[in-house]
Parts: structure tokens; sequence; C-alpha cells
């Protein structure tokens, strides 16, 4: 398996519902606690395992807004991994999900230096790192009705624009939405072999799709005979 | 996925228990499940059954784990410290029974003497069925709820036109729609329901066109993104209906079937009765019909209406039909595409092109559902006509002094194109659509120890309905239903603080405030509202005497109070979503919904419905007391089991009839909450397909409507382009009105002008009277998603993802001023000047400057730090807006109210500034990196436990998933 997120930038909103979810879940969750520093006071900062970003793309007025959602992308080869140097990062085989062992890290950051992606940050008060578990103390648990086997992020996006699936199955979701949607991956370059993948804004619907000239100079207002 | 054999237990599933409750951070009110382990939140989720988000959650909702550990939340009741000034902050405890013993007696005298010296007006709450009832049993005129401050505009142009309006009103037929036009959203109103829907659409390939100076939120997805001039978009809207005029492009028969466009008007100028209804004996209106080439009841099935037309009434009258009145109003150069474009920032290419658009969807691409359904008349049909085009609009639109001709425009757009509740347009939801208007007229004056004759608040439609005493003066403290604003259904809240300090039209005694943050963001003009809450009297007495206020947080507005009143979390009470109040429902069902207490209350605090129902019973009220003279409800519960409106109706629809079988309508079912409860706190009463569109002229819905309590007749809704309740104003305004009349001549200038029967554009008010060469932007402002309506607790998580605002300005006219990213710059209107941090952007108006509202806070309020960023750099836009319109007095020294000349509306978004960078001396003076003005600190609450700088929460201990030592050693190789 190659478990793994679709994140739809077409109907992003940027609303941080799967943020805070995030944060919620998670904190009381296997990563967890991700905790807050200075909660109530100058600059408050925390430990999240996604963040929702929002970009301006071009000057006016080739300009576009883009929010887009940033957690870990569960890389095939990720360099978090291979950078660890007490074996508590790692990338389970069965599902290919990117973890860390708390009781392992010893918060040296070398792997959140090693992600290009923003995906690991340190926790304040454990001072070990914490990531994206794809909650996978979620969608194992047979205990949680079947429709909540997901990660508390898809469960949650309120425009269903996260989809969460097995990107080795090419009939799951995934699998089919990236195909016919583009998806791309983020900075596939970098030769990190990003698992998540992005669909792009689709094209607004063109103006000539609409035949407004076949609404002009038809018809004028006169009286009809029209019953009540 | 299966369980994996290799995983630990994560979860206790035996120690967690799941419990429903309606989620209140905003006034979406989302169905939530929670779950719960020893007495401590583990997840807070979308109920997937749940009629309004059907599973989804916001940021907000996601984040209800830090509002309920806010160290904000108060803990006990609270008196202002004998010797202390109001302001200062210095509290003592005092037990419950104190406070309610000191304010009743308070309030037993005021309600003995002269009840409208109580002020009661509440924020953003849901249960103004229960404080309505309550005040209007106190007998006070003065309360209404925050809605003139929020959306009245919307509420009013909807009720007085089509019978129903946008959000709780009616919502886009998501499902069938192809072309979807948003004016003036923001990320609001309503949250989930509209991102659900969005997905929709753009999965359907429908079009979305956002209006908005903006392109934030929802605008950044849309296809087509209209960057209007602020305050412009009744011109957009009615230069858009020239062109479908010209082009003839509008639906005759929906028309003359559902509007009152074929109706006659008289038309008589400068004489009684020019412009009203032409009407017979009975007082039927008229149409000049086709068939026997006369004047017929409009109101007759068998007749065939002109639209167009000019004729003599049988009496000789000259009249005409209403459309032929629109058609001379619209066609005239003032409104066409090149001159909007002019007003509105838009090209007039583009401008035609989106009417043609809609008149393509809504004609070419018109949809049938075979459903067969009753008419009015008991006309048998054989299907559902669809129009697909379908709007959403809110608070762009409302927050202008011209948004209720603005929102009226939209609806006509609607109308003209005949998209209103039809498949794949604008859809009512129940009790919506109601008769053109409610048939509650406000109450207009109150007695000692008597409830008031009617509700507070109600649908004037003719001056004789003002509330004005004999010489033409407002009766009610906020001069709601005066000649200030005659159509204020909601009140203006707005107003109360400054009229009640200048005693005009009366000083009041107490002012009592439920959520609602008045000594702050909620109030123009916030530096000098604070200083009318500290504001004495020549005797040295304060001009408020009493401010009561309930909250469940340590707000700004508590610090100015005299008795605090805590209330509780919404994840510790009881209470209802009331079909009375402000409905939940759905296009195709009728629902409500309730809270109930999910943790256990902690503190010494208690529920505003609890206090609300003492209290009543303390003071007698007659509802709230049996025959002995006794209290007749044990408390809240037993109050919304037991209460009647009406026989068989009352604030819960669900499991009525003493066995819970009926449901809408039924005696009072003691096990009502029960049955509720078992139901995951929802009630939804799902339509019949044939009751589900053209409700306003569908007897089987009409049937069914009545029986519930949601309409008094039948009778076809008919819709009002034509709104002969605003000619009845302008009449009076022209001294042609057989009745109340205004004496003051810029009351009849306002009449005169702005009571147009037919929709029309005029600039704001405040922007009329202020200088466009001098303050060359606009400025508006918007609540970001995550913190959409949630007007408490500073939340911990949320304040992560924004502490401080900024002002957001175009790049380019930024790089004019030479004002950088990050610069600092003085924003100065003719009310005041502020200082605030830039920043520039590509997506808005280039006229137009915005920032996020209610981020900045004073500082010690809301549990923040002295140095938390709300307080230093974030800042109000409050302080540059007025609660009085710029200038000149009016005749007689009275300034009035920045508002909407009709319904009262604050005009929170007609504002002008001018920008000016913070040069070196500026910061030497005032700072640096600090935003201006700056305020006293907020004194700490008796027991005030500053929060831990660490926060480490999780509901049970986690349990780590350990990576095998071999897994390990073969370095993830097998």
């Amino acid at each position: 398996m190659k478990l793994g997120l679709v994140v739809d930038l077409d109907t992003c909103v940027g609303c941080h519902a799967c943020g805070t979810a995030c944060k919620q879940w998670n904190t009381s969750g296997t990563i967890g606690p991700l905790s807050d520093e200075r909660p109530y006071e100058k600059d408050p900062s925390g430990s999240w395992l996604n963040r929702i970003r929002t970009y301006e793309v071009g000057d006016s007025p080739h300009s576009k807004t883009v929010n887009m959602p940033m957690s870990c992308m569960h890389c095939e080869d990720a360099a978090c991994v291979t950078v660890c140097p007490t074996g508590a990062s790692y990338k389970r085989e069965e599902d290919g999900i990117v973890l860390i062992d708390q009781d392992k890290c010893m918060g040296c950051n070398l792997c959140s230096w090693a992600c290009p992606y923003g995906a690991r940050e340190l926790d304040p008060n454990s001072g070990t790192m914490k990531k994206c578990t794809l909650c996978v103390d979620r969608i194992y648990d047979e205990q949680l009705p079947e429709a909540e086997r997901q990660p508390a992020c898809v469960l949650t996006c309120p425009t269903s624009s996260r989809v969460f699936g097995d990107f080795d199955d090419p009939d799951s979701e995934v699998s089919k939405l990236t195909r016919e949607r583009a998806g791309q991956q983020l900075m596939p370059e970098l030769g990190y072999n990003p698992v998540n993948t992005y669909l792009p804004p689709r094209n607004p619907k063109q103006q000539d799709q609409i035949q407004v000239s076949a609404m002009q100079g038809v018809k004028q207002l006169v009286n009809r005979i029209i019953n009540r | 996925m299966t369980q994996r054999q290799d995983l630990p237990q994560f979860e206790d599933h035996s120690k967690q228990e799941h419990r429903y409750t309606t989620c209140y951070m905003c006034a979406c009110r989302c169905g939530i499940k929670v779950t719960v382990e020893d007495e401590k939140i583990r997840f807070v989720q979308g109920n997937p059954d749940h009629p309004v988000n059907k599973g989804v959650l916001c940021a907000k909702g996601n984040s209800a784990i830090m509002k309920q550990l806010s160290p904000a939340k108060l803990t006990q009741p609270m008196l202002r410290k004998a010797g202390t000034e109001r302001g200062a902050g210095e509290f003592e405890p005092i037990s419950w029974d104190a406070a309610l013993d000191m304010l009743t007696a308070r309030l037993a005298n005021i309600r003995a003497t002269d009840p409208k010296k109580l002020a009661y007006f509440t924020g953003r709450d849901q249960m103004q069925a229960l404080t309505g009832l309550w005040a209007s049993q106190f007998g006070t005129i003065n309360w209404a709820a925050h809605g003139g401050f929020c959306s009245v505009n919307m509420a009013a142009a909807g009720l007085y036109t089509m019978g129903h309006s946008f959000w709780e009103f009616g919502d886009p037929d998501w499902e069938n729609t192809k072309y979807f036009m948003m004016w003036g959203v923001a990320e609001d109103h309503a949250s989930n329901p509209i991102k659900l829907g969005l997905k929709r659409i753009k999965e359907r390939g429908a079009k979305f066109v956002a209006v908005n100076p903006v392109r934030t939120g929802y605008q950044a997805i849309a296809d087509e993104w209209v960057s209007i001039t602020p305050g412009t978009d009744g011109m957009f809207a009615l230069s858009m209906l020239q062109v479908l005029l010209r082009e003839g492009l509008v639906d005759d028969e929906f028309l003359i079937r559902y509007t009152n466009a074929p109706q006659l008007v008289i038309n008589n100028p400068g004489k009684q009765g020019d412009g009203l209804l032409l009407r017979d004996a009975e007082g039927n209106p008229q149409v000049w019909d086709q068939h026997t080439d006369g004047v017929q009841s409009a109101l007759s099935p068998d007749v065939a209406p002109a639209l167009l037309g000019t004729y003599k009434a049988p009496c000789g009258t000259p009249v005409r039909t209403a459309f032929s009145i629109l058609m001379e109003k619209y066609m005239v150069p003032e409104y066409s595409p090149k001159a909007a474009a002019k007003a509105c920032g838009i090209k007039a290419d583009d401008i035609e092109r989106i009417a043609l658009e809609m008149a393509h969807v809504a004609f070419k691409e018109t949809i049938t559902i075979d459903t067969e359904w009753t008419d009015w008349a008991g006309r048998k049909q054989s299907q559902f006509i669809g129009r697909p085009v379908s709007m959403h609009a809110m608070r762009g639109i409302s927050a202008h002094s011209n948004g209720f001709q603005t929102c009226r425009a939209i609806h006509l757009l609607q109308v003209v194109l005949g998209t209103v509740d039809c498949p794949g347009g604008h859809l009512a939801k129940p009790p919506f659509p109601k008769h053109i208007v409610p048939p509650i007229k406000p109450a207009k004056g109150n007695a000692p120890n008597t409830p008031l004759e009617s509700a507070p608040l109600g649908f004037p439609t003719q001056p004789e309905d003002l509330v004005i005493d004999e010489n033409g003066k407002p009766r009610r403290i906020d001069k709601a239903y005066s000649w200030d604003a005659p159509i204020a259904n909601h009140g203006l809240m707005h107003m109360v603080i400054s009229n009640a300090v200048a005693g005009d039209p009366y000083p009041i005694d107490t002012l009592m405030l439920f959520m609602a943050n008045m000594a702050w963001n909620s109030s123009m003009n916030t530096a000098q509202t604070m200083d009318m809450l500290r504001a004495k009297d020549d005797k040295g007495d304060y001009k408020i005497p009493f401010i009561v206020t309930c909250d469940a947080f340590h707000s700004e507005t508590v610090n100015f109070s005299d008795l605090v009143l805590p209330d509780t979390t919404f994840l510790e009470r009881y209470d209802t979503i009331s079909m009375l109040d402000r409905p939940i429902s759905e296009v195709d069902a009728a629902c409500d919904s309730i809270r109930q207490p999910i943790l256990a209350i902690d503190r010494d605090v208690r529920s505003w419905q609890e206090v609300m129902v003492d209290i009543a019973g303390r003071l007698k009220f007659p509802a709230f007391t049996n025959e002995e003279g006794e209290p007749k409800y044990a408390g809240y519960e037993d109050f919304i089991v037991n209460f009647e409106r009406a026989p068989g109706i009352g604030f819960l629809a669900g499991w009525r009839g003493k066995d819970g079988e009926k449901s809408l309508r039924g005696e009072p079912n003691p096990n009502q909450w029960q049955a509720y409860k078992d139901n995951q706190c929802f009630f939804k009463f799902e339509l019949e397909p044939n009751q589900r569109y053209m409700r306003h002229a569908n007897k089987d819905y009409m049937e069914l409507a009545k029986e519930a309590g949601w309409v008094g007749t039948t009778d076809q809704i008919v819709i009002e382009i034509y709104s002969e309740t605003m000619q009845k104003f302008r009449l009076a305004g022209q001294g042609l009105y057989d009745g109340p009349q205004p004496t003051e001549e810029h009351h009849k200038e306002r009449l005169k002008t702005y009571f147009d029967p037919l929709p029309f554009y005029y600039p704001p008010l405040e922007q009329q009277r202020t200088d466009a060469t001098e303050y060359p932007f606009y400025a508006v402002n918007q609540r970001p998603m995550f913190m959409y309506h949630s007007w408490d607790s500073q939340n911990s998580w949320l304040r992560q993802i924004m502490s401080q605002n900024y002002l957001y300005m175009h790049r380019s006219k930024g790089e004019a001023l030479g004002i950088k990213d990050f610069g600092w710059a003085w924003v100065e209107s003719h009310n005041g000047r502020i200082r605030a941090q830039v920043k520039l952007m590509e997506g808005v108006n280039p006229e137009t400057v915005w920032t996020w509202n209610a981020i900045g806070k004073q500082q010690g309020a809301w549990g923040l730090s002295d140095d938390a960023n709300e307080s230093q750099q974030g800042f109000l836009m409050n302080h540059l807006i007025n609660e009085l319109l710029p200038g000149e007095s009016e005749a007689g020294g009275q300034r009035m109210t920045n508002s909407d000349p009709i319904t009262g509306q604050a005009a929170w978004y007609d504002l002008r500034v001018k920008i000016t960078p913070v040069s070196d001396e500026d910061n030497e003076l005032a700072g640096q990196n600090l935003s201006w003005p700056r305020f006293d600190k907020v004194q700490p609450l008796p027991n005030y436990t500053p929060a831990s700088k660490m926060s480490s929460y999780s509901s049970h201990p986690n349990v780590n998933l350990r990576r095998g030592w071999r897994d390990i050693f073969s370095r993830g190789e097998k």
C-alpha cells in the first residue's frame, strides 16, 4: 500500500479547518501532545502537522490567490528518514506512512532541515519532532465507524478538498483523481518522490462557453396573453 | 482499512463516550459529535447525519477544546467595587443569590415605574425568541438583538420583497444551479453550508461569479472575480437589469403569475394616493385584464394581466402597471453599463456579458422536475420549471447605508429572471417564505407592571405603525421605527449607548447586555464609546446608571459593567435552536435542534437561559407565573417543554404530543428533551417532493405551513417588486399621506429620496458627506474564516493562525505612497486616525483598503498577556467610524445616525480614509511597531490565574507507535 492524500486546490478556500482538526485529533493521538508555547502571549507558537498557506501568484491583472495546505508528503524516498541518526524516523513498509518513534527521537532537527516541505515541527515541550501520521491511529481502528476511518483533516474538510487513499491501487479515488485531474507532486525535481498530490485549479468556465450572443437582439418586451 | 495486529491500542474506547450537541462558535449551528473521556474532550467532529454540516466542521469547531479551556472564562458573579470608577476594572465577587436579589430589586422598581428605563440588548445570541418574550413580559420596548448592526438590510429587503431572503431564510439550490453569483460575502453567513455548496457546484461545472472588492476566501476559487468598488453593487445589479430589459430577457410568465409587476399603480403625481396600488372596494389590487379589456382583481386566477401599459381606471384615475414604471425607471442613461462601469469599477462589457450569461442559463438551460403539484388556485401543475441561476449576498451588501435598496435590486434581478424558489434558483427554507410582510407590528408603548401588547420588534407597513409619540418623536431608546429609521426591524443596537448617554430621546436606568462587546469591536467609535460608558452628569452620577453584562468570557465590555453575570460555555448548557427564532432549516426540510451539557460546570456560572427564566419568575411575569402567583417553570428545560406560543406550538417542533408522536404542532411532550437527545439533538421534517418549490404559490406547501403555524393563511404570497409600503412612507415625506407625517425637513427629504418603491442606487450617506479627494480610499473589513462570528474566548489555537491584523492595500497604491510591505501607516477618516501595519496585495480593488476585524484587543482583556500581539499591533477600524453621520447637524441640531435610512442598519462599510506613511518622528512619538490608539490596561479579575507558558493538551496519555529494533538495524531494508 502507498497511503497518502490528494489535495484539491480548485476548491480549497483556505479555511484552516484541516489544520485545526489535525491539531485537535493528534494532540491526544499517537504523536501527541502537540504543545503550544506562549499560548496566550506574544507570538504564540506551537507544533502543527498541517499548515495552510495562502499565496498570490502573479501581478495584477494576471494574479490568482491560491490556498495551499501543507503536511507531510510521505515521500517514497524520504530524506528525513535517511538523515535520522537514531532511527526514530522511518517509513512503514506496509503502507508507506512516514512516522517518528517518539521514544527514540532526540530532537536533533536534522530531519526538519532535510525536509523541503516544512512538514516537521519540533514540539516546544517534549523536544521531539512531530509530523503527520496520516492518522494511523484512526485509519486502522475498527472500533470507529468505517466511514470515519480517515485522517481527521479529510473527515472535516468543508469543501471535500482532501481525499485519502492508496496510490498503489489504480482504482482508488486518489489514483483516479490524480489521473483525471492531472494531480501534481510538489517539487518532484528534488527527487524525494512525494506520495501526496495536488489537483491544480480547474480552468475557469470559459466565457464563450455561454453563448451570450444568442441572447441579444432577439426579443422585445410586449404584452402576451398569459393567464395568472 | 482493517485493524493491523502490529499496532497498539491507541484509544481506550471503553473509557470514551460520544455525546451529540450543537456547535455555538458561530451562528452556523452545526451538529457536532463530541468524544469525551474522563470528563475531558477527546475529539469534536461534525455530525455526519446533521442537516446543516453533514459531517464537516470548520476551524473553529475543531478548536472547541481551546475555547473550553480559555483562561478568559468568567468564574463567578462580580460587582464593581464600591468607590471605584466604572471602567477601572476593579471588581469583587458576589454570590448568585445576592446578585440576583440586587438585580431583581432594581428591575422590579423599573418595571413598576417606567419599564422602558430598562434597555436590554443582546449580541450574537440565538435565543431571541426567549429574550424577546422576556422583554415583552417585562414591558420594555427597548429590546433588540444585534441584527441592526449586522444584516437587517438583507432580512428586511428579502421579507419586504419575496417573503424570504438569504442565509437562514433561503439558500441557492446547490444541487441544480448552473450559475451562481455571490455578492459581498467575505467568509461569513453561513460557514460550512456555503463551503459544501461551492464544492457541489464546482464539481458539476456550474459557473461561480464572486462580486467582492477583496479576493480572499471564496473569491479565490471563483471562476470570475468582479472586484467591485464598495457600496456600488446596487448600480451593478440595476445596470444588468437594464441589459435584460433592453433585450426582452425577462420571465414574463413568472412576473404575471407570481409578482405584483402587472398590478396597477395610481399615477397622480403631487396628489394624495399617488403611487399606491389601485384597489377595489374589497381592497384587492387590480390588473388590466386582456381578456375583458378592463380592470379586474389582481388575485383572480382567471385574468390575463397586461404586464405593460397605461390605462384609466373606471373611476377615471390614471393608472399604469408597476412594470411600466420599472421600465421607465431603469431604461435611462444613468443605469447604462457605461455609466455603471464608472461607478462600480467594472468594465461595461463585463456588465453586459454577465447579464446575458445569466439570461442564457435562465432561459436556454432551463431545467424541469416532473413532479405534480397544486398551485395557489388549486390547479394541478405537471412540473416545476427551473431557471438555474442562483445568488447569495451578505454583509458586503448589508453594511452600507444603501444596503436595503441594493439588496432589493439583487432580488429584483432574481425575480425578473424567474429564479425564485424554483429548481436551480434561490430556495426558501421553512418556515419561510412568509407573507409580505408577517402581520406583527412593533409594540408602541409600555405601562408599569404590564407586558407589551405585541412584540418589541415587528414589520411596519405604513406610517401608522411607527413607534413615535404624539409629537412624532422616537419612543425607543435606539430610535427604531421612528422617522430616522422607519423599517428598523432589528433595532439599532449601535445607537443605544450614544442615545442613552445623550438622554435622547430620554435617559435610561439600566442597560443589560448579553453576549455583545459594545465597549470594543461591536461599537462604532470605540474610544468615544468607552468615554460615554464612563460619562457622568453634573451631580456626579453615571449617565447610564447601571450596566449589567452577561458573558462567558472576560471581554472589554465586562470591564465597563457594574454587575457581571457569568455565563456557561456552549458545552455546558441546554439550549434550543428554534423555528420561532433563527431556524436551521434546509431548503427541503424544516429543522431545529438543541444543545445539551457535554461537560459538567466547574465554576460558579449559570446559563443565561436559566437566569432569564429565574428572573422572570421572581418578577412574576404573567407568562412565567401560575395562578398562585408562583413561578410556573422549574427552569429552562421545563419552560421549553411546556411553554406554548399558540396552542401546540412551542420552541421545539419535534416529538410533540404527549407521547412524542406529533411533528411541528402538538401538545407538550414531557419527554421531548430526551427524544432530541436520542436523535442526535436535532429534528428534521422533510418536505414532500411536491412541497419543495414555488412555495409562495404552492397550495400543497402552504397548507402544511399553515398547520405548522409558519403562515397565517394559505393565500398566495405575491412577490412585491413594487413596494407599496415604501411609497406610503414616501407620500408621508411629500406631505401627501393621510396619516402620520414627519414635521422636520430632513426627515421629509429622507423619505422622499430613499423610500422609493422600486430599488435604486444612491451613494452611501457618509460618502455623500465626505470629500473623496481628501479621503481617496474606501475602507472595509471582514472576519477570517477561522474566526468568523467567533465573538469570544481568544482561542489559543486560532490565534496562532492570526494574532495580528494588517491594513491591506493594493501594491500599486502602496508603492505610489511610498509604503512598503510591513511598513506602518496612519489611516485617517473624518472621525479620527489609527496607526496600522500595512501589507500589500494584488487581489483587492485598487481604491479599497481593508483589514480583518476584531483581531485587535484591549491590553489585559481576554486572558491575554500584556504583550500579546492583539493589543500591541492589532487594531480596530471602528475608531474611524462614527455612529453619527459627519458634517453639519440637521435642522433642529440633530445629527443623524450613520445607518441605512430605511432599516437603521449600521453602515460599517461606508467609510472613506486617507493613508500616509508613518514618519520617523511619529515613531519617536508613539513608540516603535505599536498600533494606535492605545488604551489603559484592563485589570485582571479577582482570582484570575494567568495561563501557563506552555500548554500540552491531551485527553489521555499518548500511546507511542514504536519502531521495532529489527527495522532500525536493517534501516528499513528487508
